[in-house]
């Protein structure tokens, strides 16, 4: 996608992961290197309250980052911040879509201001965020 | 190492973090990327979010910023994290000088009672020209009882 075709308002592709697997989770969490046990531990987690295992935020946060770089290149996130709102167990299916807030010209390279959400289809926000995108082109 | 003048800053430790090829692909894989440079450049860049495979290189002498802080595995949640990248994006073959601190600890009365603590941890990487690449900002929070 062209940054240069997209203005202020305007809403991106959205884009489906999931159904996240508890292989997918402990997946992540070799890739990672984070091995809190609530992520694949399953006494551990209903220990901790929770009623199965709970997905890795950075994962839901990795996915975010894949997002983006299907759509602009592997090299146009400059700036990701995300918050994490909600947990994530296995089965949930996320649903990716981002909002184009200000596109500005910085340093004579176009940069978009893109405000992002990971919504669990099921309902619910787990991941809401602000991503800055340089350049163009995938 | 020393604190900054206010003397809220506390540096954790520094250590090396080199970015390996086979990293950079494991890592596109675990968060669902299907781009080809990761899985056929030789020198790949890095994912938005790869830097939190730093975690690999810390040296057992630099404490995971939870244990520092005395926070129960348990009750820690992510609150946010955010990534800064203040020049090229790194790439596999690049080495970096990673820096933990722990930038501010806050208190807070948490919502189910009990006292809840914020504690943002900051990583500055820097590449073998000493230039800060890329920065790290993550927010940790301990509830005050089970979640």
């Amino acid at each position: 996608m062209n940054s240069d075709d997209l203005t202020e308002g305007q809403q991106l592709p959205p884009r489906e992961f999931g159904p996240i697997s508890r292989t997918d989770i402990v997946r992540y969490q070799g890739a990672s290197g984070d091995f809190n046990p609530i992520h694949h531990d399953e006494p551990f987690a209903r220990d901790a309250g929770y009623s199965s295992v709970i997905s890795v935020g950075m994962l839901q946060a990795g996915y975010v980052g894949t997002y983006f770089v299907d759509l602009f290149g592997p090299e146009s996130v400059r700036e990701i911040r995300v918050r994490f709102r909600d947990t994530v167990v296995p089965g949930d299916v996320l649903r990716c879509v981002g909002t184009v807030v200000a596109a500005e010209e910085v340093d004579s390279a176009r940069l978009l201001r893109i405000e992002v959400s990971l919504e669990r289809v099921s309902g619910g926000t787990v991941v809401s965020g602000d991503v800055s995108v340089a350049g163009a082109s995938s | 190492m020393t604190d900054d003048a206010g003397g809220a800053t506390r540096v954790l430790g520094r250590f090396e973090l080199v970015i390996e090829v086979g990293k950079v692909r494991e890592f596109a894989r675990a968060t669902g990327a299907t781009h080809r440079a990761y899985f056929e450049d030789e020198h790949p860049p890095i994912p938005p979010t790869f830097l939190a495979s730093a975690a690999l290189w810390q040296p057992a002498s630099v404490p995971p910023p939870y244990e520092a802080l005395g926070m129960d595995l348990q009750r820690v949640l992510h609150g946010e994290q955010e990534y800064r990248f203040l020049g090229p994006l790194p790439r596999a073959g690049d080495r970096l000088v990673v820096e933990v601190r722990i930038e501010s600890v806050t208190e807070k009365k948490g919502r189910r009672g009990g006292t809840m603590r914020l504690a943002r941890i900051v990583s500055d990487f820097t590449n073998e020209a000493g230039e800060l690449v890329a920065q790290a900002r993550a927010t940790t929070i301990e509830t005050g009882g089970p979640p």
